[in-house]
């Protein structure tokens, strides 16, 4: 089948009912030996046992910021190519990017007042990671307040195209400004400053946060597919009681 | 087998059952609405209100 005919709804529909046990099946497999792993990953020499927060602060981040960028790629097929899968794609990402985004502050909080001192501080990567979270919210707000559903995507499209400025900010915060967070250490040019002990378990829990995240979307997708007939369902219910 | 978390024990513990009742929460909500959405389209199409595309197919022999 080709990937164009992904963007009939009802063919992308089949297509997520068929894949949907696999990923879970996936995405099970996948955090059962990351967990493994990380159990049996050693100390830190510097932070001790606190290093396990990382095998799901990291991974939080890393959804929480995907999330925004698949949104944003989505509110270019909204805008650009009007693409009939693009707003669902994008609707249903929000809730579980903001999701991943409070995963990070909250670890990420707990993990700073045993390191730093403190639970929070004003930083620059902090701050724009709560930003990231609060753009979230927004853009959850705004889809509940318009209720069309393709007027309220182009809105939300614009507000998201914007918001993905904030992207860049996250991920240079710690480079551009003197931060109390550490700067990067998985992805950095020049490899990973991590050791392999301790790197292993957390690149199999990246795969298996991935993998929890796209089935996720995938079944929030396929509601709100579902969600959108229900809507023109009710609206022919309400025609017809008009009509009669 | 125990595992000794060292001195920050509560942290770590207190991170890990945040992430699980984040990750529990989002499972629930994609499921409940799942549920929701199928009884609101069976209880429609109950009362014979269908989609377009769905008239057509049937009337198709």
């Amino acid at each position: 089948m080709p990937l164009t005919d992904l963007a009939n709804p009802s063919r992308f529909l089949a297509v997520v009912d068929r894949l949907l046990p696999w990923l879970a099946a996936a995405t099970l497999l996948a955090f059962a030996f990351g967990i493994r792993e990380a159990y049996l990953a050693p100390d830190d020499y510097q932070q001790g046992a606190t290093v396990k927060i990382m095998f799901i602060h990291v991974p939080a981040a890393w959804l929480g910021t995907l999330a925004w960028v698949l949104m944003s790629i989505a509110a270019l097929g909204t805008l650009v190519w009007r693409h009939p899968l693009a707003d669902v794609a994008a609707k249903a990402a929000a809730p579980i990017g903001a999701a991943f985004t409070l995963m990070c502050l909250v670890t990420g909080s707990l993990w700073g007042r045993p390191m730093w001192g403190t639970y929070w501080v004003w930083d620059a990567r902090l701050t724009s990671v709560l930003v990231l979270f609060l753009m979230y919210l927004g853009v959850i707000a705004l889809w509940r307040t318009i209720d069309d559903p393709s007027r309220a995507a182009r809105v939300v499209a614009v507000l998201t195209l914007v918001g993905a400025i904030n992207i860049p900010i996250i991920k240079f915060s710690v480079e551009w400004w003197n931060t109390l967070h550490q700067s990067a250490s998985v992805l950095r040019l020049g490899g990973s400053t991590i050791d392999p002990t301790i790197l292993m378990p957390l690149m199999v829990m990246l795969v298996a946060f991935t993998l929890l995240f796209l089935t996720l979307h995938l079944a929030a997708m396929r509601n709100e597919i579902v969600r959108r007939r229900l809507r023109s369902m009710l609206l022919m219910q309400a025609d017809a009681a008009a009509g009669a | 087998m125990t595992m000794d978390l060292g001195p920050h024990a509560g942290f770590i513990v207190g991170a890990y059952v945040a992430a699980i009742a984040i990750v529990a929460g989002l499972i629930i909500w994609v499921m409940l609405d799942r549920r929701q959405l199928a009884r609101a389209v069976d209880e429609l199409e109950g009362k014979g209100i269908m989609r377009r595309s769905q008239r057509g197919r049937e009337e198709i022999p």
